[in-house]
């Protein structure tokens, strides 16, 4: 359990993920809403240190497909996902595995900015002590550099006591981030962050995005694919088939915009379909 | 084939516009009236009742001459006892029912169904039963336990449909957040969905308190007719509406400290529901409240 539940460090030294192995990887990945199909048999290799990006039109499964990458599906009933996750050398889907640990090492990012209704400070302080980080001036630094890493921290210096809700929605969706990465997770899981967001807010969380490439593993769902061409590294198209998602393609983002395969990708990434 | 709308003629329309709001004008005008009289007729026969000897002396003559001291310890005992019961259990049923069973659960809807019949039952059936139950095989007799073990029962359903409410307000992505931040279920229940259940467990509070501090007819059998000044909570104690109920109907010349009585009950129904209000809203989100 040590490896799995690293020690909080209170000044994180930039770790540079080795790009070469894939950080997350899965076989055969199926999920089924009852007896409905959300998406079925994905093998996907998420490369570590880089940016990944999820497109495809609505209801292919990417949603979905992010929940069971930090078994955030153990919430929804009637939900059943089979096939194999691999992270590192650990089995996510096992039975055995301590959610809390997987979802401190994989954080996750919702579309619509959730703050909790509490001081700005706290929601970063909450869970880290529910964590079992209690030392004072030690959650006090980790907090500090978090909210430096999504650029808050001057916005928000002087009134870390007020309620998170008083922040716009942008701010509330950087907070949100600050949040995961007060953590120290190894990667990000992140559903579509800026459609919620006003044009300008959602540019600097597209910066902000960009700007943590390298020191964490990010997988991002998008509508938006030009964004996906501004700030991934690889993309990984879905799409509905036989009424269920597929994975269709996946390739850095040269391959995908400018030499895609298959002819769904093509008429996709051209606007002729989705 | 659609057909075109129906227009009503432009002359009826607003003929019938001013006739529905004055009726409806006039059934809120005449409630509020209602309301008004009863209270202004309390308080022009009740206030000149109201000292400090007639809220500490214990009453005397059969409660023509003296106070309601004694009287005003055993309404408050009783309601202690109703509360502590009556809160924990219904917070918890309520946890249970809006955060570990699915809505559509054959269980959850079984415990809901039978609050809301329960919540229907009338009062004088409750205190048969705490009667049969509390009094006689617990033994606790007549006393501020069995009566206030009986309010606990009645208050419950009304409690905990309000308090499940109030977490059922609370929106999805607090608990799917939580999750993702590998919190467990106990700290996402203390810490999050409780501050933010507070206005709907706040509205059950208020709700049963009043049920309770009204209630009469389970408390006769139960808590009793003793009207000293209870030593212990296995005492009977004499609550303030039946004190309020013997004065009228038993005790000829029993008027004025009735009137008495029942304007020290409305005024302590009135603090109890601003003291709770006051309490939620200290300890709900929105004042910027933080615990430690």
């Amino acid at each position: 359990m040590t490896t799995l539940y690293p020690k909080f460090e209170t000044s994180p030294t930039s770790q540079h993920p080795d790009s070469s192995s894939p950080f997350i990887c899965t076989e055969q990945l199926s999920l089924y809403y009852g007896p409905q199909p959300a998406f079925e048999q994905v093998n996907l290799a998420i490369p570590a240190g880089q940016i990944t990006s999820l497109v495809g039109p609505s209801g292919c499964g990417k949603s979905s497909f992010l929940t069971c990458l930090n078994r955030l599906t153990d919430l929804i009933s009637n939900c059943r996902v089979t096939g194999r996750i691999r992270l590192g050398n650990l089995d996510v889907l096992d039975a055995k595995t301590d959610t809390t640990a997987l979802r401190r090492r994989v954080g996750m990012i919702l579309q619509k900015p959730n703050p909790f209704p509490l001081s700005i400070w706290r929601n970063l302080a909450f869970p880290l002590r529910e964590h079992g980080v209690r030392d004072r001036a030690q959650i006090d630094e980790i907090v500090e550099t978090a909210l430096q890493d999504v650029g808050l921290w001057d916005e928000v210096k002087d009134r870390l006591k007020a309620p998170a809700q008083s922040l716009s929605g942008g701010q509330q969706q950087r907070l949100c981030i600050a949040r995961a990465l007060a953590l120290q997770p190894e990667a990000l899981l992140m559903d579509e962050p800026c459609s919620a967001l006003d044009p300008i807010s959602s540019g600097i969380v597209e910066d902000l995005i960009a700007g943590l490439r390298s020191r964490y593993t990010i997988l991002v769902v998008t509508h938006n694919l030009a964004q996906a061409r501004r700030i991934a590294d690889n993309v990984a198209l879905f799409w509905l088939q036989q009424n269920s998602g597929r994975l269709i393609e996946t390739g850095s983002v040269q391959e995908i915009f400018e030499a895609p395969k298959s002819s769904i990708t093509a008429a996709y990434i051209n606007g002729v379909r989705g | 084939m659609a057909k075109p709308l129906q227009r009503s003629s432009p002359s009826r329309s607003p003929w019938l516009d001013r006739l529905s709001a004055f009726g409806v004008w006039s059934v809120a005008l005449i409630i509020t009236a209602i309301f008004a009289w009863i209270m202004g007729d309390i308080l022009w026969r009740g206030a000149g009742q109201i000292s400090w000897d007639f809220l500490t002396l214990p009453p005397q003559n059969a409660g023509r001459d003296g106070g309601i001291g004694p009287i005003l310890v055993s309404t408050g005992l009783i309601l202690v006892v109703c509360l502590s019961v009556s809160l924990p259990l219904g917070l918890g049923t309520a946890v249970f029912l809006s955060e570990f069973t699915a809505a559509d659960n054959g269980f959850g809807r079984l415990v809901r169904r039978s609050l809301d019949i329960l919540s229907g039952v009338p009062s004088i059936v409750f205190g048969l039963f705490g009667y049969t139950f509390f009094a006689q095989t617990l033994g606790l007799g007549f006393s501020i336990l069995s009566g206030g073990l009986t309010l606990a029962c009645m208050v419950l359903p009304i409690l905990i449909r309000s308090a499940e409410e109030g977490f059922r307000a609370v929106p999805a992505d607090y608990r799917l957040s939580a999750a993702s931040l590998g919190l467990s279920r106990t700290a996402t229940l203390w810490h999050l969905l409780l501050p933010a259940a507070v206005p709907g467990i706040v509205v059950g509070l208020v709700l049963g308190i009043g049920r309770a501090i009204a209630e009469t007819a389970a408390l006769i059998f139960t808590s009793g007719y003793v009207d000293r000044m209870p030593t212990s909570l296995l005492d009977s104690g004499r609550a303030l509406s039946v004190h309020i109920f013997d004065l009228s109907m038993n005790v000829p010349g029993g008027d004025a400290p009735a009137y008495g009585s029942a304007l020290v009950l409305v005024v302590l129904l009135i603090l109890l529901n601003g003291a709770a209000n006051w309490i939620g809203r200290r300890l709900s989100f929105q004042s910027g409240f933080h615990w430690r």
